[in-house]
């Protein structure tokens, strides 16, 4: 978002022609912000917000400055986080582009824990601050405490404590067995953290207490496990020949970080602890790659509502209202396709418009809605919009509330891309007939699975040369891309043995589409 | 609850171990790349930062991901001519769809290019190089004091004493201590204006009341104008003051063999030990001389750019650095440094001239004196020697360098870090 600028003179004097509201003094607008100024916008936006139903974990605001705001990009934002040099790379480009003036740094970082943490940059005016507090601190932070994904996935009371207990381990090892391993030990787990997490299994909730006391114990009964499973006495003769191979695991695993943690052969409890630490983080984020449309329309929805209910109480001023709409509607652009800013279906603008017409179905339905959405039209906004909020994901959101008036709004338009073809499909449009079709493929855009591999753990030969088995299972033909082979070296640098890829086709026929060699022993670490 | 937590003054730079890190990691691309630049840079900016690239390929950070090809379909924003079913050419819109879909970690993105402050660029520049004996140098830096205030103290000399402080004290104590009889005073000279209308001069309260009054007076007098107590001494202590000084002679030879190449070349030999004095001094003083049959010194602008011609004697040049030592640099206080470049060209009577100034005027003054010689031939008798020079003192060194690239070698060579030294 670029720098703003603020509309007029700004001064503490209230606007002379002041608003809507029934004399009441609109809250000062200075350019420069103080924490004064900040607690009393928060303490109405806390009103309106709790008069909404909005339920929040605590606010932390954190005062900051855009150095410090670029650190925090560098660690995903967290206030805490161990070292690697990747985060100096996203450190420096980010600094380089910001600037260059390529880009602004965003405005609001926050931080689903309890309490929830919001930075605030030095740099903003006063009506930003009003604007960020709106957007994350009540509308993030609520979706956060009450969205089925995060309650049942990541555990914000622990978050801070466990990065700060992975990053006091990290250090540890690196003291212990040289930044060298461990980096290259890191490196390899972050080739596989998108694949790192569990997509059906509850995780336990992350305590630091706990985590510390257990991880020894972890230390000692895994290492115990993993020397179970590789014993190399010949107890088991009941595999008969001629009889089919027992694959190890039994049934696939999807989480390649779990299976390495629990069952790599030559991994020292420190290597797994590490490899258990990166699953743990990427479990933790794992819910927030699949609620971006939601989470950040709900945030949008509210600032724009609650900053507006200001407005209408005359609360604020009329210069305080200008800025405030231009940086709104900068977030909330949606650029056509053909346009050189287009970079996508901007989140933001997708969300922010589906809640409003959400709400707008409740309270003001048409003919169209009520035969679209019967059960909602003219019910509630704020149940049905409490409702959804906490039920859903991106793909189910988009499959359940995408409203046909909306597509037409938006103009949406889905393309069939067929490598086999010549040309490009239109495979829908914004009419009757494409509705259904576009709701359905925009739902599929959203959902991890279609966007990322399906690649699991087949078979490891834990009888024979210890080698470990992949498989990706193809669909719609998609290939892997071509950083797949630096992967497979990572796999195999954890696995300690070679790893090879298959592709199960959809025809059903198996290939093997890569494989990295390890030669004995070689190599593990 | 509501906390804003204030975070604006807390330590900075969280991400320094990280880039540090980064630095490290990409170490060999990042010198490569320095180096390059170094050599690409003319002298004007130098001195700043760099923007660094490295291939994107060599730091990607790879994940599973999907690529290219098959069959996907996509919804885009903004309809303005299609209906369904219509055929469209690919791409389908000329800027943005470079990308498609999951294209992030393909590997096909340009070069990391990314910037390092001028800090770091002489960092990754210097990182182990070092001038001989410079560590012997500062370990044993002549332990020069300065004199610099501290405050004040009760006691010190004579001529010390901070006079306006001294009379400030003396009054404040003066009205300390009178104060109980002044304001007895006060009343009393009241009470004898009430007391004398009604009882007349001659009653006893009166009179007694008046020799109070006397008393008093005397009191307030006798407290003393000014006491010992009160003095005050400017206090000095002394302060160690490192010798950051440097100084440079930078010697050249204009004369008409020196192209403008080989100029450039010795230009970039000076930026770098300029550079390197910068970074160890606080205050680095650069002297130009150059010189054909005479010498003279002169601006750094007329030093790189004006052309000179005619023959070469190169002890003309030693001889007027001599001389500007003697004048200006004859204190312990400053690090003198030696840089020469010449192509090699010289008088034959005058190099045995310029080895014995070198050798019994120069080299006993310097810290360090380093020679260049750009010139592809063999070398001829200055070079000789020179090496006659070398082998007397270890702060003499010498190379011969072919081209621009060769610099960054030499510049290694002659100002490695000498392990025990």
């Amino acid at each position: 978002m670029s720098r703003e600028r603020r509309p007029g003179a700004a001064g503490t004097r209230p606007s002379a022609r002041g608003a809507h509201g029934r004399g009441a003094r609109p809250l000062p607008a200075p350019g420069e912000w103080s924490i004064e100024l900040i607690e009393r916008y928060n303490g109405e936006l806390a009103r309106l917000a709790a008069g909404f139903g909005l339920d929040t974990y605590p606010i932390q605001i954190e005062l900051i400055t855009a150095e410090q705001m670029m650190d925090a990009y560098a660690s995903i934002g967290m206030p805490t986080y161990y070292h690697h040099w990747s985060f100096g790379k996203h450190f420096l480009a980010t600094e380089k582009r910001y600037k260059r003036g390529q880009m602004g740094l965003a405005y609001e970082i926050v931080i689903n824990s309890d309490p929830c943490i919001a930075y605030l940059m030095e740099e903003n005016t006063m009506t930003m601050q009003a604007l960020v507090i709106a957007h994350a601190a009540y509308g993030h932070n609520s979706f956060f405490k009450n969205n089925y994904l995060f309650t049942t996935w990541t555990s914000a009371e622990g978050i801070i404590d466990y990065l700060l207990f992975a990053r006091n381990y990290i250090a540890e090892c690196e003291q212990r067995h040289g930044e060298q391993r461990v980096e290259e030990l890191l490196d390899s787990c972050h080739a596989l953290m998108n694949l790192g997490v569990d997509r059906y299994k509850r995780s336990s909730r992350l305590s630091l207490e706990r985590e510390r006391e257990r991880q020894r114990e972890r230390e000692a009964f895994i290492q115990a496990q993993v020397n179970d499973l590789w014993r190399t006495l010949p107890a088991h003769e009941q595999v008969e020949a001629g009889e089919e191979p027992v694959r190890f695991p039994a049934e696939p695993q999807e989480n390649l970080l779990y299976f390495v943690e629990k069952h790599a052969p030559l991994l020292e409890p420190w290597q797994r602890e590490i490899v258990r630490i990166v699953r743990k983080i990427a479990q933790y984020f794992y819910p927030q790659r699949q609620t971006q449309v939601m989470n950040e329309g709900w945030a949008c929805f509210w600032h724009y509502t609650l900053i507006n209910a200001l407005y209408d109480e005359g609360l604020l001023a009329e210069h305080f209202m200008i800025e405030f709409l231009q940086h709104h509607t900068n977030v909330i652009a949606q650029p056509p396709y053909d346009s050189p800013h287009y970079s996508g279906i901007n989140p933001y603008a997708l969300g922010f418009a589906m809640w409003r017409d959400l709400r707008r179905i409740c309270e003001r339905p048409d003919a169209e809605d009520r035969e679209w959405f019967p059960e909602i039209a003219g019910s509630d906004w704020r149940t049905c919009l409490d409702f959804a909020m906490r039920n859903f994901k991106d793909e189910s959101f988009i499959a359940q509330f995408l409203s046909p008036r909306l597509i037409r709004e938006l103009r949406l338009f889905a393309v069939l891309d067929d490598d086999r073809q010549e040309h490009l499909r239109i495979s829908a449009i914004h009419d009757a007939r494409g509705y259904r079709a576009i709701r359905n493929a925009l739902s599929l855009q959203y959902n991890l699975g279609n966007l990322e591999p399906d690649v699991q753990v087949w078979n490891a030969d834990i009888r024979g040369d210890r080698s470990l088995t992949l498989r990706h299972r193809q669909t719609h033909r998609r290939p892997l891309h071509q950083a797949t082979e630096e992967v497979l070296k990572h796999m195999a640098r954890l696995w300690g043995f070679t790893v090879r890829l298959e592709t199960l086709r959809e025809d059903g026929s198996i290939e093997l589409t890569g494989e990295c060699r390890v030669e004995k022993r070689k190599g593990a670490r | 609850m509501f906390r804003v937590v204030d975070h604006r003054y807390d330590s900075r730079n969280k991400s320094a171990v990280n880039r540090q890190r980064f630095f490290r990691r990409f170490r060999a691309q990042i010198r490569r790349a320095v180096s390059d630049a170094i050599t690409g840079r003319s002298i004007t900016d130098i001195d700043a930062g760099e923007d660094i690239s490295i291939p994107a390929k060599d730091l990607s950070e790879p994940q599973f991901g999907l690529g290219e090809g098959g069959v996907r379909e996509n919804v885009y924003a903004g309809n303005d001519r299609f209906n369904a079913g219509d055929e469209v050419e690919r791409p389908l819109a000329g800027q943005g769809e470079g990308r498609g879909g999951a294209g992030d970690g393909t590997g096909l993105e340009d070069d990391f290019v990314f910037h390092v402050s001028r800090e770091e660029f002489l960092n990754l520049f210097f990182d182990d190089l070092a001038l001989p004996d410079l560590v012997k140098k500062e370990l044993a830096r002549i332990p020069e004091h300065k004199l610099v205030r501290a405050g004040f103290s009760q006691t010190g000399v004579p001529a010390n004493l901070n006079i306006v402080r001294s009379m400030r004290g003396a009054l404040g104590r003066r009205t300390a201590l009178a104060a109980p009889y002044r304001m007895r005073l006060q009343e009393a000279e009241q009470e004898l204006a009430e007391l004398v209308p009604v009882r007349g001069d001659d009653d006893d309260a009166v009179r007694a009341l008046r020799e109070e009054i006397a008393h008093l007076k005397t009191r307030i007098e006798a407290i003393p104008f000014i006491d010992s107590f009160d003095l005050r001494f400017n206090n000095r202590i002394r302060q160690p003051r490192p010798t950051t000084q440097a100084a440079m002679f930078c010697l050249m030879d204009v004369s008409g063999s020196m192209d403008e190449e080989k100029k450039e070349i010795a230009k970039r030999f000076f930026l770098l030990l300029y550079l390197f004095l910068r970074r160890n001094y606080e205050n680095v003083d650069v002297v130009f001389i150059r010189h054909h049959t005479v010498a003279s010194e002169v601006t750094e602008e007329e030093f790189f750019h004006s052309r000179e011609s005619g023959g070469t004697v190169v002890s003309s040049a030693l001889k007027l650095m001599h001389e500007i030592i003697r004048d200006r640099y004859s204190s312990g206080a400053w690090n003198l440094y030696g840089a020469q470049a010449s192509d090699g060209d010289n008088w034959d009577n005058d190099s045995p001239v310029c080895r014995d100034l070198l050798i019994d005027a120069i080299v006993p003054l310097v810290q360090y004196f380093a020679y260049v010689e750009i010139a592809a031939g063999e070398p001829q008798n200055l070079w000789r020697e020179y090496l006659r020079v070398a082998a007397r003192s270890p702060r003499f060194a010498m190379q011969r360098i072919g081209d621009l690239t060769d610099i960054y070698p030499v510049f290694r060579e002659l100002f490695r870090k000498k392990a025990a030294a």
